[in-house]
């Protein structure tokens, strides 16, 4: 939405109503969700088993007899019909059952839930940098806009935006893993360190038990993943804020503010950065579930104890159960980012918040 | 100089730096077989580690060094090039095809063919790009084929979405209902009318798919569900020097240097020629 | 001595034609003046060189503006800055865009108080309300609480007057205030616009293209024409006897409120001529 519709937008607001707005964007997107998330269950589902070759014979080690394959497919109940095992997988789900993961025999539920805090944390991380770094690219452009400084800070924005975050880890690595070796470039947490953590969210664990020597090995070692999860969603988040914040800059209330005394700085953060921010969230939020997907790949990189790198290790591994729960997990956060991010921008609108 | 040339010519610098870097590698790949100093499969233990022609220890005739099992890395990054751009234009090209076509279908016809590619394009959002790609590898088995297929299936979106909504602008100008008016068929019209129009952006669409196919595969090489594991791959060898990054670190640099370049080159070129389409610039 | 003195301003597009050709005029404290032309003669540009918010694309080639005796133009943008939103105020022309719509009423008018002229909140606030009772604002405690689309366009105009009345500036710019208004509705604001400036004394550079406006507000006036100042004059006497060409004719096109059916004379082609002529004149001679 550009600022300058905001009368029209106005209008139909104070027509309809906010609760209602609100409600039924909200009722609207959980039947979508509740659609994609069915479809991407499908989807996992008989991709991984009907596609040539026989999924029992990829689990077991080469050299299986016929014995060994149809007791295991009994195990697993692969070897009743497609649509039944997709039935029962489905009740299973429905009812919090994600199944045993072959290769640990757990239920897939724990071990994914286990590795979740460190990918969200991840990615949290990632987000707050992301945003410190394209909202201070975005800042400084406008501040000076036209002039030199506005030039470099595209110039670095689209290189920023031209390569993707695994080749950024790479080039991380290399600058501060080998040339100037300041962070860690694998794992999680130093392992040798005793934890004593009662969650998984070693980051916020570690805050809270003002464990400052642990939060900043943590810290060590997540900075460079989140980094270069962080280097293009910065550049976008770089591009658009500057963008409607050079096209709000030249809005009546902000020339208004002008004539009140203030400086530059204080009209572009007080006038312009709220009203420049709410159009930049919608499309943060479709580019943020792009960075959680990165986990998967920056993860493995950096060797972090993640959820994408799991996901890897059962594919190749053929943890058909495993793959299942977390694709479907990752399908969820990925719609839940979107409804909240629509949601916020009801909250922040002040034209959807107030009747 | 107003700002506008001066945004032009910097965007003309731009566009002939990243196609020269490209028709240079295009060559290169072209020409591997026989410009490559050495054979890109040839083991020698004997020489593992090699350093650059710079540093001391260097051997003759291995300019870039070689990496832990004595293979020169020049070479290998020539015959990864043909890779990397046998994937760029194989797998950027029928994507192209196949999300473009679905794209215009989608934009142009509407009603329930729209309902349900735009249902698909939602479901097709909400999977994790890469493990989606894993995943499909490790189902097809590995290969340059199934690389193919998954970047095809994985990315099929990025054309359908943006031509979709480019169809629906153009379907609702003055000159398509004309068009209509005169006579032409929903097809006819489509392809005649609608096509041309969407053309530039699909092309810039195809630019940027290509590096992104590159960095797909480098992607794949790297958690090794590529090409066999011998076949030099940029992502292969950036695998390998990730290990040994502190033993031998030209190992890592050259092919990731010669991947980044790429993908930028192609990124720019895309962006490039958005700026030449873009009738606001031009 | 007037409180503005605006003496041969000279603005241009940059590197573009002249938007400003040698401006002088003055306001004296308490006084009203009127700016009156065309659209594109220049009349807002005037307002908006005073108040230092001249697009980026627009430059001063010469001349002074003195406020208070002193060259805004020679000052740093700082200083400039504070001496403008100590001692003036903008009462703009569109209140649809003019309000921030992610603020509350509230600290739109207090926050200037609060921040530059360091007052106290409360202050600031009683301040604020009593304002909003003098613009004739039923309930202001419940619109110091709205946000600005929670509000009608005339409602918000009278929120933008008390707010640039505020911190008691002893120079507003407004710039056509009423334009984007409904007519019942641009009676009553323009009534209050007077009635607020005779109240507190305060000059007022008034631009508006209407001079049925003019002559119910304004004390003196100037004619643009080109961005050149064709007549400065008494609003009595100018009404009684223009004494440029094109003033006159711009006074015939004018719908009389004594008479309506007068109707209206465009101004004629061959005013236009000579004043176009007097322009190119006044090129030539400033490129000499």
């Amino acid at each position: 939405m550009i600022p300058g519709g905001a009368a029209k937008q106005d209008m139909r607001h104070r027509v309809t109503g906010t609760g209602m707005v609100i409600l039924r964007t909200l009722l609207t997107r959980l039947l979508t969700t509740v659609i994609t998330l069915a479809g991407v269950a499908v989807i996992v589902f008989f991709v991984i088993r009907v596609v040539p070759g026989n999924p029992i014979a990829m689990m077991l080690p080469p050299g299986a007899t016929e014995e060994d394959i149809a007791r295991l497919s009994a195990l697993y109940g692969l070897d009743k019909p497609l649509v039944t095992q997709f039935g029962i997988w489905v009740a299973g789900v429905l009812q919090g059952d994600f199944g045993t993961s072959i290769t640990t025999r757990q239920p897939v539920l724990d071990l994914v839930l286990g590795r979740l805090p460190a990918t969200l944390e991840l990615s949290i991380m990632a987000l707050v940098m992301a945003v410190i770094l394209g909202g201070t690219a975005a800042l400084i452009g406008t501040r000076y806009r036209g002039g030199r400084r506005e030039g470099a800070i595209d110039v670095a924005n689209g290189m920023a935006l031209s390569v993707p975050d695994f080749l950024w880890g790479l080039v991380l690595i290399l600058l501060f893993g080998v040339l100037w070796p300041v962070f860690h470039i694998s794992g999680r947490v130093t392992p040798s360190l005793e934890l004593p953590f009662t969650t998984d969210f070693y980051l916020f664990e570690s805050l809270i038990r003002l464990r400052f020597d642990l939060w900043a090995d943590i810290v060590a070692h997540m900075f460079m993943p989140a980094l270069a999860l962080a280097i293009p969603l910065a550049a976008i988040i770089g591009q658009l804020l500057k963008q409607s914040l050079k096209e709000t800059m030249n809005l009546d209330y902000v020339t208004l503010a002008r004539t009140k005394g203030y400086g530059e700085a204080r009209v572009i953060l007080r006038e312009a950065l709220r009203n420049a921010a709410l159009p930049t969230l919608t499309l943060v939020g479709v580019q943020f579930t792009f960075l959680i997907g990165g986990t998967v790949i920056i993860e493995r990189l950096f060797s972090y104890e993640g959820l994408g790198n799991m996901a890897i290790d059962a594919v190749v591994n053929r943890d058909l159960p495993l793959i299942q729960g977390i694709v479907l997990l990752f399908a969820l956060i990925f719609t839940a980012v979107n409804l909240i991010v629509d949601l916020l921008y009801a909250v922040l609108n002040p034209r959807l918040r107030h009747a | 100089m107003d700002g506008r040339s001066l945004i032009r010519r910097r965007a003309g610098l731009r566009l002939w730096l990243s196609a020269g870097w490209l028709m240079l590698l295009g060559i290169a790949a072209l020409l591997a077989p026989w410009i490559a100093p050495k054979d890109p499969l040839a083991q020698d233990l004997f020489l593992g580690r090699l350093p650059p022609f710079w540093m001391a220890g260097a051997e003759p005739g291995y300019w870039l060094g070689t990496d832990s099992l004595g293979r020169d890395v020049l070479s290998r990054i020539l015959h990864g090039a043909r890779v990397a751009l046998l994937v760029a234009l194989v797998a950027g090209t029928i994507t192209c095809l196949i999300g473009a076509t679905l794209g215009l279908l989608a934009g142009f016809l509407r009603g329930w063919v729209d309902m349900v590619i735009s249902r698909l394009i939602d479901i097709w959002m909400a999977f994790p790009p890469v493990l989606f790609s894993i995943l499909l590898i490790a189902v097809l088995g590995p290969g340059l084929t199934s690389i193919i297929i998954a970047i095809v299936v994985i990315d099929w979106t990025r054309f359908a979405r943006v031509v979709r909504a480019e169809a629906m602008a153009q379907g609702a100008m003055d000159y398509v209902a004309s068009a209509r008016v005169a006579g032409r068929g929903r097809i006819g019209t489509m392809v005649r009318e609608i096509l041309p129009n969407v053309l530039p952006t699909v092309v810039v669409l195809l630019t940027l798919e290509m590096g992104i196919a590159v960095i797909v595969e480098a992607i794949l090489s790297f958690v090794n569900l590529s090409i066999s594991t011998d076949d030099p791959t940029w992502g292969g060898m950036i695998a390998e020097g990730r290990t040994s990054i502190h033993q031998a670190w030209w190992v890592l640099v050259f092919p990731l240097i010669t991947l980044f370049l790429t993908v930028l080159s192609f990124s720019q070129l895309g962006e490039g020629l958005k700026d030449r389409f873009d009738p606001v610039l031009r | 001595m007037s409180f503005l003195s605006i003496r041969n301003l000279s603005v241009r597009l940059k590197g573009g034609p002249p938007l400003l050709r040698r401006v002088s005029l003055d306001v004296a404290p308490g006084e009203v003046r009127g700016l009156v032309g065309e659209s594109g003669a220049g009349k807002s540009m005037i307002g908006k060189a005073v108040l230092g918010i001249l697009p980026p694309s627009v430059e001063v080639t010469a001349g002074e503006i003195l406020l208070d005796g002193t060259d805004l133009l020679t000052l740093s943008a700082k200083d400039r800055r504070r001496r403008i939103g100590a001692s003036c105020a903008l009462i703009p022309q569109d209140p649809l865009t003019a309000l921030n719509p992610s603020h509350r009423i509230g600290p739109q008018i207090t926050d200037r108080l609060v921040d530059i002229l360091g007052w106290g909140r409360t202050e600031a606030e009683a301040r604020a309300k009593a304002l909003l009772a003098e613009v004739q604002i039923a309930d202001p405690d419940r619109v110091l609480r709205s946000y600005p689309h929670e509000l009608s366009g005339g409602m918000r105009q009278r929120i933008l007057i008390a707010s640039a009345f505020a911190a008691e500036p002893r120079l507003i710019v407004a710039d056509e205030p009423t334009t984007a208004l409904d007519v019942t509705v641009q009676k009553q604001i323009l009534s209050l616009i007077r009635d607020m400036q005779a109240r507190h004394g305060t000059a007022l550079l008034f631009v508006t293209h209407d001079l049925g406006v003019v002559s119910k507000v304004c004390q003196r006036l100037s004619v643009l024409y080109a961005g050149m100042v064709v007549e400065d004059a008494a609003v009595t006497d100018f009404f009684a006897a223009p004494h440029h060409a094109y003033s006159a004719a711009l006074l015939a096109a004018t719908p009389k409120y004594t008479d309506p059916k007068a109707g209206l004379n465009p101004v004629p082609e061959a005013v236009i001529e000579a004043v176009r002529a007097e322009v190119a004149a006044f090129d030539r001679e400033s490129a000499r």
